[in-house]
């Protein structure tokens, strides 16, 4: 595109700043655009660091996430203290386990004479650092990691006496991946199904419409629930992980349709397209050269919008014991432990689960807002 | 309008045969059928149950059939209103549910009242009152509603009932009522504890119109007619309410479609967590039981529950907003 030329001078500096706007992409524009929405920046953030912790849940995990021992069942988080004697030296009290013996339940009581230092880099397991490098070090632990007396539990423990804080940060990688497989699934789904109809119109659109509609007006946690209750029994975690998010995504993917095909529609008599058909330019090239990157950032909001639909449904389907199933450890998974609200009360700390669901649902939904008002940098 | 009412109901009528279909088929996909849970249950109970047994079982069941001549067997005997036999419960399904499906039609019922008896007024506040702390306030809200899982809302309800008023939130009925024959007392008990739950199904609803209602009042607010209408010095209450609000409230009607489904999926495991004797115990237990008839008939009146519920606000839809009504005449 021929710009014509400004002279640049003192007075035209807002020229310059218009000139700027006229020559940048539309990949700086909505970067731009984007910038200006605080929360959403501020949620991409969080977004970011959750997936931080999918790649080092085992860094940040201090004890191994299947280590269970009776010993230490249902224990409630271990309080940690900042200073020691006016210096900063963060330490946990060690904690004993006793039988009560009117109620038989264990009651645990903080020993304040026997502190347990917090160490940076700690010795713990042994694991693969992002699945290649062999590492026993953690962000955190205690010396003597395997020492009975001498273990921290920041946010307490299970029945099974194993470690939240560590289940949690492997149960973060789960939820969150299967929230991405089944996003991707479903994407696929949507463009493919969503352009058809869009591009081609006619009865194919007709009977995809329709496909989506009856699909939208159908309740989904009950099939969602008769879908995985059909899952075998004896599969493994990783076949139960794809078919999860093959279900959710059978159902997921009408929204990511309606997106694209609406983009489809809106393109389809644009004169760049017209004229890229009547250049020559085969379908295929139509389509993935000209009409896709125009749309793209519509989809890449769309998507980020659907991710949270998604986690919500692997924990709703975990949490009834139809999802994924021990010794598969998600949100959904440890959330199944407080169920019942007796235990609850007595152990509130099973809850704390809920806490990144609710974080992470909220930092998409946000994200996803920004990116959609910034993917339309003309609007408004 | 008739021809846009026949084509949604017409609509209707495909997406029931697709759910009964769906059901269906989603009861079949377990390996193995109700006799192999039964042997197993029998196994684990300690006695054995004998080849010949099974066999008696699987023919009584119409188990060793194609499937879909079970299909068609099944939806011969639903159309007539017979839904089978519960082989968990061993009693008529129809008995099983009972006053289940109803009670999940009245809680969905509530909890959809209760998003428009709340949205409503919030959203047009919000829209005439934008910015106010108010505003804020009911945007915040709005966006904790939207963001956490109504089973989790559910749960901590209870906890906090549980911990604060040491109260048990869940059920519908005091213990005393539950099994209580119909009466002027079980109603009002049951109108007495429906708020909590609707409350709980109805809030991302709720959030969701709010936000809508306030875009779409915000967008009417600065046309034309409405300076028109309040320089005419008409009083403000009348400005808002007469013209302005009546425009935005249409997607009030036209996301039942769309929110109903929503709610009614909610409402099964909300139902879980706090104990609601409806249609959602009842369907994870027969779905983890292999009770195939059961499961698949509350799939099935879900679903037709479901439909019902979008065509009667597609129909709405046609009588509040006469721009639906014209297009097709």
């Amino acid at each position: 595109m021929a710009t014509p030329e400004v002279a640049i001078g003192p007075s035209t500096v807002a020229a310059a700043e218009d000139q700027r706007i006229f020559v940048a992409s539309q990949w700086q524009l909505m970067w731009w655009r984007f910038h200006k929405h605080r929360v959403a920046v501020a949620s991409g953030i969080v977004v970011a660091g959750f997936y931080l912790v999918v790649l080092g849940a085992d860094f940040l995990a201090y004890a191994d996430p299947n280590a269970s021992e009776a010993q230490r069942s249902l224990m409630p988080p271990q309080p940690v203290h900042w200073f020691d004697g006016g210096r900063f030296r963060p330490h946990v009290y060690a904690v004993k386990g006793a039988r009560d013996p009117e109620t038989f339940k264990r009651v645990y009581r903080a020993d304040p004479t026997m502190k347990i230092p917090i160490r940076l880099f700690a010795q713990g397991f042994e694991y693969r650092f992002l699945g290649v490098i062999p590492m026993t070090r953690h962000l955190i632990g205690v010396d003597g990691g395997l020492d009975a007396e001498k273990t921290i539990f920041l946010l307490g423990t299970d029945v099974q006496g194993r470690d939240m804080w560590s289940r949690l940060m492997y149960g973060t990688r789960i939820s969150l991946t299967i929230g991405l497989c089944g996003v991707t699934l479903s994407l696929f789904l949507g463009v493919v199904l969503g352009g058809f109809s869009g591009f081609y119109g006619g009865i194919a659109d007709t009977v995809i419409q329709r496909v989506i509609e009856i699909l939208r007006s159908i309740p989904t946690i009950p099939l969602w629930m008769g879908l995985a209750a059909a899952l075998p029994r004896d599969w493994s975690i990783l076949q139960i992980y794809f078919a999860i998010t093959v279900i959710i995504s059978l159902l997921g993917w009408t929204e990511l349709a309606r997106v694209v095909r609406g983009r489809f529609l809106a393109l389809r008599e644009e004169d760049f397209v017209v004229s890229a058909r009547l250049v020559g330019c085969t379908q295929m090239r139509t389509i993935f050269v000209h009409m896709v990157p125009s749309f793209m950032s519509h989809i890449i909001a769309a998507t980020t919008l659907a991710l949270p639909a998604m986690i919500i449904s692997e924990t709703a389907l975990s949490f009834l014991g139809l999802g994924l199933r021990p010794p598969a450890i998600s949100w959904g998974v440890l959330l199944q432990q407080a169920q019942n609200v007796q235990t609850v009360a007595i152990t509130p700390w099973l809850m704390i689960p809920a806490v990144p669901v609710i974080i992470v649902v909220m930092a998409f939904n946000f994200l996803g807002d920004g990116l959609r008002d910034a993917a339309d940098p003309y609007g408004r | 309008m008739l021809a846009y009412i026949g084509r949604r109901a017409l609509l209707a009528v495909f997406t029931v045969w697709a759910i009964s279909a769906l059901a269906f088929a989603i009861i079949q996909l377990p390996p193995g059928d109700y006799v192999t849970s039964y042997i197993a249950q029998m196994a684990s109970m300690g006695s054995v149950v004998s080849d010949e047994e099974a066999q008696n079982l699987r023919i009584q069941y119409g188990l060793g059939q194609p499937i879909y001549v079970q299909y068609l067997k099944w939806m011969e005997l639903v159309v007539q209103g017979d839904f089978g036999f519960s082989m968990e419960w061993r009693r008529p399904v129809t008995e099983v549910i009972g006053d289940r499906l109803w009670l999940t039609v009245v809680v969905s019922v509530a909890a959809l009242l209760l998003t428009w008896v709340l949205a409503l007024p919030i959203g047009i506040y919000s829209a005439v009152r934008q910015y106010s702390v108010g505003d804020y306030v009911a945007t915040f809200i709005g966006f904790i509603g939207l963001a956490v899982p109504n089973f989790l809302l559910a749960l901590v309800i209870l906890y906090l009932g549980f911990t604060l008023f040491n109260a048990h939130i869940g059920g519908l009925f005091t213990p005393e009522l539950q099994d209580a024959p119909w009466s002027q007392a079980k109603v009002w008990d049951l109108f007495k504890h429906l708020p909590i739950p609707a409350l709980i199904l109805g809030l991302a609803g709720t959030a969701q119109q709010i936000r809508i209602m306030r875009a779409n009042l915000l967008d009417e607010l600065r046309k034309p007619y409405v300076v028109t209408a309040r320089s005419k010095g008409l009083s403000e209450a009348r400005v808002i309410l007469k013209y302005p609000v009546r425009l935005a409230l249409n997607p009030f009607a036209s996301t039942i479609g769309y929110t109903l489904p929503y709610i009614v999926s909610g409402s099964i495991i909300v139902s879980i967590v706090l104990g609601l004797p409806t249609v959602g115990p009842l369907l994870l237990k027969a779905l983890i039981a292999q009770d195939m008839f059961l499961a698949g008939t509350i799939v099935l009146l879900l679903g037709v529950m479901t439909v019902i519920g979008t065509l009667i606000s597609d129909i709405l839809l046609v009588w509040v907003d006469p721009r639906i009504r014209l297009e097709d005449t």
